[in-house]
């Protein structure tokens, strides 16, 4: 029995124009929810897209469930995917667009009803596909990907077009299936989104994975950060040249100041700051989001 | 691959394409038969070019199939039209994607859709042979023309000759159509090329060089319904016609199993 869900191995696709994915190493334990996390064109498609059969590596190799991608039919039966956001013939309804599928993939269409209900699509699915809202596609897309009862579970980008409400049902969703058992490797550009549900991180930029491993372990090696505020804008520039003269890198961000530093110099700070007469309205020492430690890493602008 | 072709078989059985597919069909095979025996007696002609078929010919074993012989090309463009679009859409869609990650094995795929349209055309085909048969029976009489070798052993060998006829030109042209529609992955480049060549290039080189139609391959598909012609003999366009289809459909297997599924 494979301990590892995706297993890739200095993976890589080259066009003409460059690496889309250079040299990628990552690896994704069974049973968890694993982020795959990075700016447009990082990569991530097309290596999901290796993932799964769709394009072939220009060198490397990957396993999913302890089997090579040179062979997909060994492992697409246990596998779930939407890619690149929902696909599906306009003039055929959601169900039927899903029994298309359940019956090419040998699995029962009684499961089609079930599945329209799991994802909030009763009463529409005998709607054509082409009346669906953008976030109706995507319910229908991860639909689809649940067709297989699937081991693995690959989403591209699943709460596209989605409201907030819809974002909180995915997110469920998906810590419900982790919960029973399924691996859930998802690909996102809201960050926070992932935070909330990861316990694995794979960052790619520009083809490059730059971090793979558990997210709580990347948090915790992030230099916690100290929210500073003032009764006066003005005085933030005061604030960011005390926090430099004691060695403490500091920028002012939408009328915040920024100071990497540990905890415990948040009450020096204040000391100094009372003494110069400058009035702290916020002082908040905390660890730096995904967001922010998406950019640290990469290096990106906001 | 049996699952494939009933999965290719939900997305053809649609109304508005069974139907609509149908409808062209019976009007074409409607229209040619009818003018057939309506226009017997017109200067203008009777039959597809302007070519005039008496009654003597249509008098024989075979009349009863003449109508539906000579609308095999037609129905062989539309079935062009049908294999084209269900395929390339794959492509316009994204639905290829969805497909590959649930039947990976690429040519079983490709094998499997073929299977189904080859079905859905066949059932087109028979549909017209009965309404082409049938029209030419009930305007038999009004055309003057004698039915009665029509349903005698060599009829019926004659129906049975040419319902092979037009099924081998249909699937044929069908395949033409999968293939275009494959290399192309656009359903309107690959049909208004596909239709632009058959029924406008083909006959205009043709027109100025009679002896390039014993070469083009929509007219020895056509050719092949018709169960040969005065200029291009039935082997030589069944051969022929083979060689095109097995060409494409060779370059359109190699390069849809080892392509790049990158939309």
């Amino acid at each position: 029995m494979p301990t590892l869900a995706i297993s890739v191995k200095d993976l890589s696709k080259k066009y003409e124009s460059g690496f889309a994915v250079s040299h990628a190493n990552f690896e994704v334990p069974l049973g968890t929810i694993c982020g795959f996390v990075g700016p447009n064109g990082a990569g991530k498609t097309t290596t999901i897209r290796m993932l799964l059969g769709l394009i072939s590596p220009t060198g490397g190799t990957a396993e999913i469930l302890g089997e090579s991608i040179n062979h997909p039919e060994k492992y697409l039966s246990q596998v779930g995917a939407m890619i690149e956001g929902p696909a599906f013939y306009p003039a055929l309804s959601g169900s039927q667009n899903l029994k298309v599928l359940a019956t090419l993939g040998g699995f029962p269409v009684e499961r089609v009803e079930e599945l329209i209900k799991t994802v909030g699509l009763e009463g529409r699915g005998d709607s054509k596909y082409k009346t669906y809202s953008l976030g109706m596609k995507q319910r229908l897309g991860i639909a689809a990907a649940l067709l297989p009862n699937p081991r693995i579970l690959i989403l591209d980008e699943p709460t596209n077009g989605l409201d907030p409400e819809g974002i909180q049902e995915v997110r469920d969703l998906l810590k419900k299936l982790a919960s029973q058992g399924t691996t859930v490797f998802v690909s996102s550009h809201l960050l926070s989104e992932l935070e909330l549900i990861s316990e694995y991180i794979v960052m790619l930029r520009k083809g490059e994975v730059v971090f793979a491993g558990q997210l709580q372990e990347l948090m915790l090696s992030q230099q916690p950060v100290i929210l500073v505020k003032t009764q006066s804008p003005s005085d933030l520039q005061r604030i960011v040249e005390i926090a430099k003269a004691d060695g403490h890198n500091a920028t002012i961000r939408s009328e915040v100041a920024h100071i990497e530093g540990p905890e415990n110099w948040a009450g020096i700070l204040n000391k100094k700051a009372f003494e110069a007469g400058i009035v702290i309205t916020q002082l908040a020492p905390q660890l730096p989001n995904l967001e922010e430690t998406f950019f640290e890493m990469t290096g990106d602008q906001r | 691959m049996i699952r494939v072709i009933f999965a290719e078989w939900r997305k053809l059985r649609r109304p508005t394409l069974f139907l609509g597919t149908l409808g062209a069909a019976l009007f074409f095979t409607g229209l040619t038969t009818i003018f057939l025996y309506l226009m017997i007696d017109s200067e203008q002609g009777n039959s597809d070019r302007g070519r005039q078929v008496s009654r003597e010919v249509l008098n024989l074993a075979s009349g009863s199939v003449f109508g539906f012989a000579s609308v095999g090309g037609l129905l062989g463009i539309i079935a062009l039209c049908v294999f084209a679009a269900q395929t390339a859409q794959e492509y316009t869609y994204g639905t290829l994607r969805n497909l590959l990650v649930r039947q990976p094995g690429r040519v079983r795929l490709l094998a499997g859709k073929l299977a189904a349209m080859k079905i859905f055309a066949l059932l087109l085909v028979a549909i017209a042979a009965l309404v082409s048969v049938g029209l030419s029976v009930a305007l038999a009489d009004r055309a003057k023309v004698s039915t009665e070798l029509w349903f005698t052993a060599d009829g019926y060998h004659a129906i049975g000759q040419t319902l092979l006829n037009v099924s081998i030109s249909v699937i044929y042209f069908g395949i033409i159509g999968m293939t275009l529609g494959l290399l192309l992955r656009s359903p309107i480049s690959a049909i208004s090329i596909a239709v632009l060549w058959i029924l406008i290039i083909e006959n205009l080189i043709g027109a100025v060089k009679p002896v390039t139609l014993d070469w083009m391959p929509g007219n020895q598909l056509s050719v092949i319904a018709q169960g040969g012609s005065p200029d291009v003999s039935y082997s030589h366009a069944l051969i022929l016609g083979s060689f095109y289809v097995f060409i494409g459909a060779t370059i359109a297997t190699i390069l849809f199993s080892r392509r790049d599924v990158a939309n």
